[in-house]
């Protein structure tokens, strides 16, 4: 996708509350993410880090408030919305049965496909020479950067990512922050928890605290 | 999103699910093998009378085909919900109603399909007339479907369940019962020689009815298991 079709792009949240087990994880929660910009979670185990990124996706409904897509309701908008999106979650979302390529193709298949081939997709996460492994062969940093080759094989404009440093290796987490790095800059939005510090020089970054 | 890419999304899940099936033969198989054992104990249990078995045939065929279906159902979504693949289907550009109907088609084909094709033979072994294994076949090959299509939305509703195996048996077998009645019947009365249209167009329309309301159904007990 070119940069001016995504800049009239922005995400909004309003007042959003999140109750689990009658705990209030958090309320009146507010923030605006726009092209180039990154969300970043910080708080505690338990905190409602996850919690809030499923509600990003629209997988979980919030207790209060809304999260707007230019605009409009998520939860009205359904697939509209999820054709802009992609998420990488807790868990990883491949089949151990299958093999990357076969991984990659079902996940290009069910978004909107982008102009890589899952081949570049793979060697951009260093997985080259691994296309025909049965992906439960593979370690579980590489399962990891499998799962973070999906955001490269459709073209969604918003990443949201629930620690995507788990496993990965030093030079692992420098590959996947340049491709975060990337994807900013080309007009992309983040919204990513991490334990790690996460290193977006170049990337507008709002830090939001989730246990203060 | 166009209809093109659905196409190709829903062909590449049923290919999908076809490969897994073929990785793991040995849970393929399991369903298959019930069907044939039960019906197969049958006449060793209650001895080799023609009549006896003629009477009781089609309703054991029937009987068996529901519980190997049950047995095969909590594979549908299970292991997608345990490594996280169903969160990614819900979140994908296309309905998840008509994905769902993919997976439901994967699964008849991987279990219905087998019991279908395997009936005939059991049967012969259960001394039904020519008529009745005809009308055996057409009753399975309507009903089969509509038991993967209402499977699904009980697995739907329970996958996120620890232990939902009971909740679903109990949930999904009240839902059965139509369709065992009509089908059994309708060999029954091949057997006698009777008209069947009756039944046959009452059981065509349970998979008319499972087949548009289902996947919707399953659909939001999907959004409601992984909320």
């Amino acid at each position: 996708m070119t940069q001016a079709a995504t800049d009239s792009f922005f995400l909004e949240a309003r007042e959003l509350e999140c109750i689990r087990d009658d705990r209030t994880l958090f309320r009146d929660l507010a923030f605006r993410l726009e092209p180039g910009q990154a969300l970043l979670l910080e708080g505690r185990n338990g905190s409602g880090k996850t919690s809030l990124l499923r509600i990003l996706c629209g997988i979980r409904l919030p207790d209060a408030g809304e999260i707007a897509w230019c605009g409009a309701d998520i939860q009205r908008l359904g697939a509209d919305y999820h054709q802009h999106t992609a998420y990488v979650g807790h868990r990883d979302g491949i089949k151990l049965d299958l093999t990357a390529l076969e991984n990659l193709a079902m996940a290009r298949a069910l978004g909107r496909p982008s102009e890589m081939t899952l081949e570049a997709a793979l060697a951009r996460v260093d997985l080259y020479g691994f296309e025909d492994v049965l992906t439960r062969k593979l370690s579980a940093g590489q399962q990891r950067r499998l799962a973070l080759a999906r955001l490269l094989v459709t073209d969604a404009t918003l990443w949201i990512l629930d620690e995507p440093f788990t496993s990965l290796d030093v030079h692992g987490i420098q590959v996947i922050e340049e491709l975060l790095e990337a994807h900013a800059q080309a007009g992309g939005m983040l919204a990513v928890t991490s334990h790690h510090a996460v290193n977006l020089h170049k990337t507008t970054v709002h830090r939001i605290n989730l246990s203060a | 999103m166009n209809r093109h890419s659905l196409t190709r999304a829903i062909t590449l899940l049923v290919r999908r699910d076809l490969i897994l099936a073929m990785r793991h033969r040995a849970e393929m198989i399991n369903p298959l093998l019930f069907f044939i054992l039960v019906t197969s104990l049958f006449p060793l249990g209650i001895g080799a009378n023609p009549n006896l078995l003629q009477a009781v045939g089609p309703g054991v065929i029937w009987v068996a085909a529901l519980l190997a279906a049950l047995l095969s159902l909590d594979g549908v979504f299970r292991s997608d919900f345990e490594d996280g693949t169903l969160e990614q289907y819900l979140l994908s550009s296309h309905p998840v109603s008509l994905l769902v109907l993919g997976k439901v088609l994967a699964h008849w084909l991987i279990t219905g399909l087998p019991l279908l094709l395997i009936s005939p033979l059991l049967g012969v072994f259960l001394g039904l007339s020519g008529d009745g294994i005809r009308i055996l076949f057409i009753t399975l090959l309507l009903g089969t479907p509509v038991l993967s299509l209402i499977g699904a939305v009980g697995v739907a509703l329970t996958v996120g369940l620890r232990k939902g195996g009971m909740i679903l048996s109990l949930l999904v077998l009240p839902l059965y019962v139509p369709l065992l009645i009509f089908a059994s019947s309708a060999v029954d009365t091949a057997a006698a020689g009777l008209p069947v249209t009756a039944h046959l167009s009452l059981i065509a329309a349970l998979l008319v009815l499972s087949l548009s309301l289902s996947p919707f159904a399953t659909a939001a007990a999907l959004r409601i298991s992984l909320s």
